[in-house]
């Protein structure tokens, strides 16, 4: 699609070429009556359309396709149901900081405010849950909009932004322009970190003892997992790495301590606890990282670097505050430290080491009822993947297990709804991130509840040829609400029961057009998942049957401090 | 004069009553802008004493003048989180001197035998009488919130029929402007830029 300045057009070929001339090569979402017209133009563009079978999928599908690449993911949706169900997957996007340019139709301008047919006040609706959003009521405004909507989603801390097109604007006659360049004067993204800043964070740095990084999302976003590395090698610091950042730090590291938080292993929660420095970056002191505020991290100066100013001193007031892009900060305090003499830290790591060999993550060998253990599923599909896939959960129990045992050796490889915690996130997710990474496998780890939610997009991938892997963790339960109730409640378990039979996952797969596999015990783990690889051409859901009575350890109880970290009750520390 | 926001932390309540501040704002004239602003306040469980907004000398910029309450959050938090929202240009805490106003109509029960010592007491305020009924009397008055409230005091043993009131608006002393601060901290900015 090709339009001279000035060339008489119409507002929805003004969009499609607008979203041209922003590089979308994909997009997610369902047509309906009000973003009608914008469908057609899309015939005649080089834009890919997906069509999903439910907005939310093609929320997260956007979502997955920009965490897998850093791309933008876009989403479109008609007006009021088609628009309201993109909000759970836009409040997912902003909670992540993921770059997401969703689009939706909107009755006629004339009709807007006198609850017309399929009218929701979706700019109204999604201001919480965006980074920005317009309502465009001139033709005119869509080049720049459109331009502004990349602009805000990509740079800066990332995030969600929705245009919302009324439909007598998108068929309105206009003429095409592209502005040069942004112009908004309140929004001045900033790069650099303040060099007095770093400069006293070098100093805080250099007279630690027992120094740890906590490395965030905010690295995998700015793309910064090389300056990660350079700084904790340099440093000699120890890094662990947040739900959101996994992969950031390859996992075989030495200096990897891998994932904090309410489930994250003994050691890396241990290490804040005692650390007498935090070096957090492109993180947010998130409830499930610090658990009790109060106690978190007692004995610790903090140097918090972030992207966005209201994240510094939001949850806990930091010694050092910087403001920046972690990727040039990284630099900027890597080099900043070269001038101080460097810190014997020898103490500091066999302490760690101990750690480490008494408290490992483990697992049982045999489960209670013959059937799988979970964390033997996953832990087998990292060894046969070798750790090269993209792995993409939903939420709940496999979301904590995934994190722990795929031992993950590159950013943007574990994709997953963090701080909104959105169940059924994983299916749409994942296609999304095959669209965006056609060269890689992509394994989806999900529950039964989670794959329930959003299983409609089976339809997606076999109709569109987009090819993926869905182990579900299949335990008949609700699986983490089951762990609360039986830990917190005494037990009394109160609407969580799936059952294993229902659906039968294996004929649900193949009525979709997929292939359904079953792997009942422990034996039939391996060769399931040997077989999944060897599909290529169409989505693979496999049914593990797994043990319900499995829980996710260590756990922090939610609003405990980190100190009262619970172990596997099963298990003794390691002898020296 | 204005103070810097990043001097703010935790700074001491600039006025007898403690915690409450003067943000003064400056925004895109866009449609949805204040949906936008009192949102964040409400979602962020952060209080509005009052809230007044206006064209500027500039028709493509409004001010608001946002009097906010705080109390677990420190001011810095709805500093910044006001200056995240992408219309939000600028925000700016007035100083304890600033020149802060607000507009208040009142309606006064009084017949002809009182009217006098009504007009008495709003020559004392400097308060306009901009209506009168043979039974009533509609007063205009503008000030400080303590005067306001002390007028409020005065007329109450009168009967109060009817009273409304702006929320505060508010500008600094002296040469210096809300756009100047602006500016400066637009350099501050770039000056880190290069500088790193």
């Amino acid at each position: 699609m090709e339009f001279k300045t000035g060339q008489k057009i119409s507002g929805a070929q003004s969009l499609i070429h607008s979203l041209e001339r922003e590089g979308v090569k994909h997009v997610f979402g369902i047509p309906g009556g009000t973003i009608l017209p914008a469908y057609d133009p899309l015939l005649d563009s080089s834009i890919r359309h997906i069509l999903c079978r439910h907005e939310q999928g093609a929320s997260h599908a956007a979502d997955g396709y920009a965490q897998a690449t850093g791309i933008p993911g876009v989403c479109f949706a008609t007006s009021g149901p088609g628009a309201t169900n993109l909000v759970t997957g836009l409040a997912s996007a902003w909670m992540d900081s993921v770059p997401m340019v969703a689009v939706t139709g909107q009755v006629n301008t004339f009709a807007i405010g006198g609850d017309a047919f399929q009218e929701a006040d979706v700019t109204g609706i999604t201001i919480p849950v965006t980074k920005h959003n317009w309502l465009v009521m001139d033709p005119m405004d869509i080049p720049r909009v459109v331009q502004e909507a990349f602009y805000i989603a990509t740079t800066g801390r990332p995030g969600p932004v929705l245009i919302d097109i009324p439909k007598d604007v998108l068929q309105a006659t206009t003429e095409w322009w592209y502005p040069d360049a942004p112009d908004l004067p309140g929004y001045r993204p900033r790069t650099t970190g303040d060099p007095r800043e770093v400069r006293r964070a070098a100093e805080l740095i250099a007279s630690a003892r027992k120094p740890v990084v906590y490395a965030g999302g905010g690295i995998i976003k700015s793309f910064a997992s090389d300056e990660l590395r350079e700084f904790v090698e340099t440093t000699g610091i120890p890094a662990v790495t947040t739900l959101m950042a996994r992969g950031v730090l390859p996992d075989s590291h030495e200096l990897c301590l891998g994932m904090p938080g309410m489930h994250g292993n003994y050691t890396a929660v241990t290490s804040m606890q005692q650390a007498d420095l935090l070096v957090a970056v492109g993180t947010r002191f998130d409830d499930r990282v610090t658990g009790k505020l109060a106690s978190f991290a007692p004995n610790a100066k903090v140097i918090h670097v972030d992207i966005d100013p209201s994240e510094i001193g939001k949850n806990r007031q930091p010694d050092v505050g910087i403001v920046g892009n972690a990727k040039h900060v990284l630099r900027q305090l890597t080099a900043a430290v070269k001038v101080h003499e460097k810190q014997d830290l020898s103490p500091w790591i066999a302490q760690l080491r101990e750690w480490q060999h008494k408290h490992p993550l483990r697992y049982p060998q045999a489960s209670t009822n013959g059937q799988n253990i979970p964390q033997h599923v996953i832990e087998t599909i990292n060894n046969v993947t070798d750790g090269d896939a993209i792995y993409v959960s939903g939420v709940g129990q496999h979301q904590m297990w995934a994190s722990q045992y795929i031992k993950f050796k590159h950013p943007n490889t574990w994709i997953n709804s963090g701080g909104v915690g959105a169940m059924g996130y994983g299916t749409p997710a994942g296609m999304g991130a095959k669209v965006a990474r056609p060269d890689k496998d992509v394994w989806v780890i999900d529950g039964d509840g989670c794959f329930q939610m959003t299983c409609q997009e089976l339809a997606t991938m076999t109709t569109e040829n987009i090819p993926i892997k869905i182990g579900i963790m299949n335990n008949a339960y609700l699986g983490m609400v089951r762990q609360w109730q039986e830990l917190f409640y005494d037990g009394r378990f109160s609407e969580i029961y799936l059952t294993q039979d229902v659906p039968d996952y294996v004929k649900l797969a193949e009525a979709y057009g997929a292939i359904g596999l079953r792997a009942d015990t422990p034996e039939d783990v391996e060769p399931v998942i040997e077989k999944a690889q060897s599909i290529t051409d169409r989505t693979v859901v496999i049914d593990f049957r797994c043990d319900p009575s499995e829980k996710c350890y260590p756990m922090v109880p939610a609003a405990a401090s980190n100190d009262d970290i619970i172990m596997d009750p099963r298990f003794e520390p390691e002898d020296d | 004069m204005v103070v810097s926001k990043d001097a703010l932390y935790d700074a001491p309540a600039p006025r007898g009553r403690r915690g409450v501040h003067t943000l003064s704002v400056l925004v895109q004239n866009k449609p949805g802008v204040l949906a936008r602003i009192s949102g964040m306040f409400a979602r962020r469980a952060f209080n509005i004493e009052s809230l007044a907004v206006g064209p500027t000398e500039n028709p493509e910029i409004s001010r608001m003048t946002i009097v906010v309450k705080v109390q677990a959050k420190p001011l810095t938090q709805v500093v910044r989180q006001l200056d995240k929202l992408i219309n939000v240009i600028h925000v700016e805490e007035l100083h304890h001197s600033a020149v802060e106003r607000e507009l208040m109509l009142v309606k006064v029960s009084a017949d002809a035998g009182i009217r006098s010592q009504i007009l008495e007491i709003a020559d004392i305020f400097r308060a306009k009488i901009v209506d009168v009924h043979p039974e009533a009397v509609t007063l205009e008055a503008t000030g400080t919130p303590d005067k306001l409230d002390a007028l409020t005091e005065v007329l109450r043993p009168y009967g109060i029929r009817e009273l409304v009131q702006t929320g505060m608006v508010g500008i600094s002393r002296g040469k210096h402007t809300i756009e100047d601060a602006y500016l400066s901290v637009v350099r501050e900015e770039a000056e880190i830029e290069e500088a790193g």
